[in-house]
């Protein structure tokens, strides 16, 4: 024993991936080993404040792990031959398996291996993130629950649902094969993209507790960039969420209320993340190669990089958009790409960009089309449709503190330009 | 992205329709669709909370008053149509999921097994505070 006082939480998550991975490999059923493991971890949680944490924490928790999977495996056995005495077989690699390997080798790439099987693109958005959490991640099941504010037992059958149908799809504990290996990776950082916008866009306001999804999808990416330092797309990811989260404390005033980038105090923003995120994001575009999440952490950079809002290099974040709308079809980069024709070419350009998006059923009704509207009227001085479309936009946002914002851009300018509002 | 769906229930059916008052085969039928009904939701890990709310005879309507005393009557708005029978919280992957679910939760089995077609009001949450939330 160290007698260190109390296993810190982080090394149980960062042991988790390893843990899983050797049990898998020991036993190949993921399903039961991430129980296991789950068993494993609570033990430590509850032992090691008292007892200390052990000379060798990951030894010591393959060796719960591997026993709870023995005791498993033989109560399962005698279950069957309960059931049926013309059973005779025992789950293969039960009394053969080589002991379950404790040195380091390949430790890393179980954590890829897993991230791989987590984020499988046979589960739905919601299974592969509770999954990864729990059997990448290493929380508990009732810290994820408490995160998507649903009841722990929700949770637990999603998460045993994603595992049956991982077990029914046949995926296999391997990494993909090279042909697929770029869609593969592709759902893993989408998952961990949902994971840091979840926490992310619900730290304001009534959720603050949900930064842990921030800190947990940075961790995540930071070891698939470490496992893939080639991988301009997982630089890319970890770039944008540096870039983006660095402004996390001038994002809403002591009252919590939404600042928008413009009006944001910069001098809150967190030079550290900053500076990492523009040495990343620097390195990786000079690679060549460029992929969507690069773009958008090019374009958080250029926001980062101005002191203030009027020295923000608008024509740049133009052409970025420029470039990233040929790569992706999604309108909400269009419509980003507006606000930026606005800033370079002045607000009626912007609008004439925005009318070409109002028959896209994908954004005819969402708030953001309503909100950037109502801003680019701002702008050019149309401070009645403006306040038409802020009011839109309040009417049909679902986040309380965007509603907020918004209803105020309203009555501001509803006051100064005594508008006689009209719902 | 979660959801409330609640369960409207046509005031004008209240007096002489309401399920205290059907066939007890009928009654069982209702309830054990919506036992059915949750428990696939819990098994699909889309189940928040739900629960079932008193009738009009045990609703009061509670204003407060300049004079400090609130004022309490009888009874459901006078020009409500519909009572709120009870509701679910649900979490799911889509909008369409959810008026799915609503589209089911309609249909439950009334009087002779017939649907209700029950008026179910879809509602996303935008806020949720729980015990303990910090």
């Amino acid at each position: 024993m160290t007698g260190l006082p109390k296993p810190s939480e982080h090394l149980l998550r960062e042991l988790a991936p390893q843990v899983l991975g050797a049990i898998v490999r020991r036993y190949g059923n993921f399903a039961a080993a991430e129980d296991a493991v789950q068993e494993a971890l609570l033990a430590a949680a509850m032992q090691w404040p008292d007892e200390g944490v052990p000379d060798s924490p990951r030894a010591w928790l393959i060796h719960v792990a591997a026993r709870r999977m023995t005791d498993q495996l033989r109560s399962e056995i005698s279950r069957r031959r309960r059931e049926t005495e013309l059973v005779r077989h025992e789950p293969p690699g039960f009394d053969l398996a080589p002991p379950p390997d404790d040195g380091e080798l390949g430790e890393h790439d179980d954590t890829l291996l897993l991230l791989f099987m987590c984020c499988h693109p046979v589960l739905t958005p919601a299974s592969a993130i509770a999954l990864t959490l729990r059997a990448v991640g290493g929380l508990t099941t009732a810290e994820i629950a408490n995160a998507y504010l649903v009841p722990e037992a929700t949770m637990a059958q999603r998460i045993s649902r994603a595992k049956q149908k991982i077990k029914d799809s046949g995926v296999p504990f391997a990494m993909p094969t090279e042909q697929e290996s770029g869609e593969r990776l592709a759902s893993v950082l989408h998952v961990l993209y949902l994971i840091f916008n979840e926490g992310y866009a619900s730290s304001i306001g009534e959720a603050l507790q949900r930064s842990e999804l921030v800190s947990e999808a940075l961790r995540l990416t930071r070891t698939v960039h470490a496992l893939l330092p080639g991988d301009g797309e997982a630089s890319g990811l970890l770039a944008l969420m540096l870039l983006t989260d660095a402004r996390r404390s001038a994002r809403t005033n002591a009252d919590g209320e939404l600042v928008p980038l413009a009006k944001q105090d910069r001098a809150l923003w967190d030079r550290t993340l900053i500076d990492e995120g523009i040495r990343l994001i620097s390195a990786t575009l000079s690679r060549g190669s460029v992929g969507p999440y690069q773009l958008q952490a090019a374009i958080a950079a250029v926001h980062d990089e101005a002191l203030r809002a009027e020295d923000t290099d608008w024509p740049q974040i133009l052409a970025l958009y420029g470039l990233l709308e040929r790569m992706t079809d999604n309108p909400m980069v269009t419509l980003n790409r507006a606000v930026a024709v606005a800033m370079v070419h002045g607000p009626k350009a912007g609008i004439e960009l925005l009318d070409t998006l109002r028959d896209d059923p994908r954004l005819a009704d969402h708030y953001r089309l309503a909100a950037v509207r109502a801003h680019m009227h701002e702008m050019a001085g149309d401070a009645t449709a403006a306040v038409t479309d802020y009011l839109m936009a309040a009417r049909r946002t679902t986040s309380i503190p965007e509603r907020d914002y918004l209803a105020a851009q309203a009555a501001k300018l509803a006051e100064i330009f005594d508008i006689n509002r009209r719902e | 992205m979660k959801y409330i769906l609640m369960m409207q229930f046509p005031l004008s059916l209240w007096k002489t329709q309401r399920l205290e008052l059907w066939p007890k085969q009928d009654a069982k039928a209702h309830m054990d669709f919506l036992k059915r009904f949750n428990q696939e939701l819990i098994d699909a890990g889309e189940f928040v909370r739900t629960e079932g709310l008193g009738g009009p005879e045990q609703m009061k309507i509670v204003r407060a008053t300049k004079s400090g005393a609130a004022a309490i009557t009888d009874g459901p708005f006078p020009e409500s149509k519909e009572v709120l029978a009870g509701y679910w919280v649900i979490d799911v992957e889509t909008p369409q999921r959810a008026y799915e679910l609503a589209a089911r939760a309609s249909a439950a089995p009334g009087v002779g097994g017939k649907p209700l077609d029950m008026a179910i009001e879809v509602h996303p949450v935008m806020f949720t505070k729980a015990c303990g939330d910090e």
